[in-house]
């Protein structure tokens, strides 16, 4: 999770750093197209990774869930606003989160 | 009433979470739709790590290509509707009008392809009843067009609303509100795109 954090910042920093004199301009209105230009891009990326299928399947699962939860947060940040709302919000949001890791990982463990 | 009032007499007001009650109703929606869709996931996971040897590969039954192109139109439609907020926030009836409208239509092309999809796959002899890779592909992108269709349904009621000019700079909850229903739903099937197509 803490990775994804890191790679997301990758495209936010851009999408922002333009705007740094017009601070609470940026707020108002992110940069939609960067946004709409990224989660293309990754989508085509992900479709190319499938379809040349030449990194062994491990990786290429690994690499597909870690573009998914990029995709995700890109929407959930830039689209529904959670990086400009409260943070009261964002918790909010978020609080399904951890009882969906812990459910995902407790079906996991029944293949372990 | 009179009971409410006399109970919350003599109290100071609590602060609540500085945003609009609508939207944390939205949120608080969107969390247990959270739940709902991790609960399919699960499910899918255990059934199909439990016979992971008879499980089709990627693209061997399933049609990757057209379903990219699919989610690439939901993502469009995700940017039309961030566009129809933005152009009520600052009052451009024009914009609002024009990018709800595209959202409900661009929508409806998702929802089109899906039954297209549906159709092929039927005709080939892949249905709900066709195994558990049917019953889970089904399940799972059925439910998921399910929301797409309300959403349809709701956009297209805001693109009535904003053509009479219902949605301006000081009235623009509902479509931020719906706006966060169809951003969801978008993410919700980055999610299963991943999940159920290229896994």
């Amino acid at each position: 999770m803490e990775s994804t954090e890191t790679a997301h910042e990758h495209p936010g920093g851009q999408a922002m750093a333009g705007d740094e004199a017009g601070h609470e301009e940026s707020h108002a209105h992110p940069r939609y197209m960067l946004v709409w230009l990224w989660l293309a891009l990754l989508t085509v990326a992900e479709v190319a990774i499938v379809w040349f299928a030449f990194l062994p399947r491990v990786w290429i699962v690994v690499m597909l869930l870690f573009m998914a939860v990029w995709k995700a947060l890109l929407v959930a940040l830039y689209f529904m606003h959670l990086r400009f709302e409260p943070r009261r919000v964002a918790l909010l949001a978020a609080s399904p989160l951890p009882l969906a890791v812990l459910l995902i990982l407790a079906v996991m463990m029944e293949y372990r | 009433m009179a009971g409410a009032v006399t109970y919350y007499a003599g109290r100071a007001p609590e602060r609540g979470l500085a945003v609009y009650t609508q939207k944390v109703g939205m949120w608080v929606f969107l969390a247990s739709e959270v739940m709902f869709f991790t609960s399919l996931i699960g499910s899918y996971i255990i059934l199909r790590f439990g016979a992971s040897e008879t499980w089709p590969l990627p693209g061997e039954v399933l049609n990757i290509p057209v379903t990219a192109i699919n989610t690439f139109i939901l993502i469009c439609s995700s940017v039309t509707m961030v566009k129809a907020f933005a152009a009520a926030e600052v009052g451009d009836k024009r914009g609002t009008r024009l990018f709800t409208l595209a959202t409900a239509l661009i929508g409806s092309t998702f929802l089109g392809v899906q039954i297209l999809e549906y159709r092929e796959l039927l005709h080939e002899g892949f249905g709900p009843s066709s195994g558990l890779y049917g019953s889970t592909f089904y399940t799972m992108t059925g439910f998921h067009g399910f929301h797409v269709f309300s959403g349809v349904c709701c956009l297209f009621w805001a693109s009535w609303k904003a053509f009479r000019g219902g949605y301006d700079n000081r009235a623009y909850k509902g479509l931020e509100v719906l706006g966060l229903y169809w951003h969801f739903v978008d993410l919700v099937w980055i999610i299963l795109f991943t999940v159920v197509y290229l896994i």
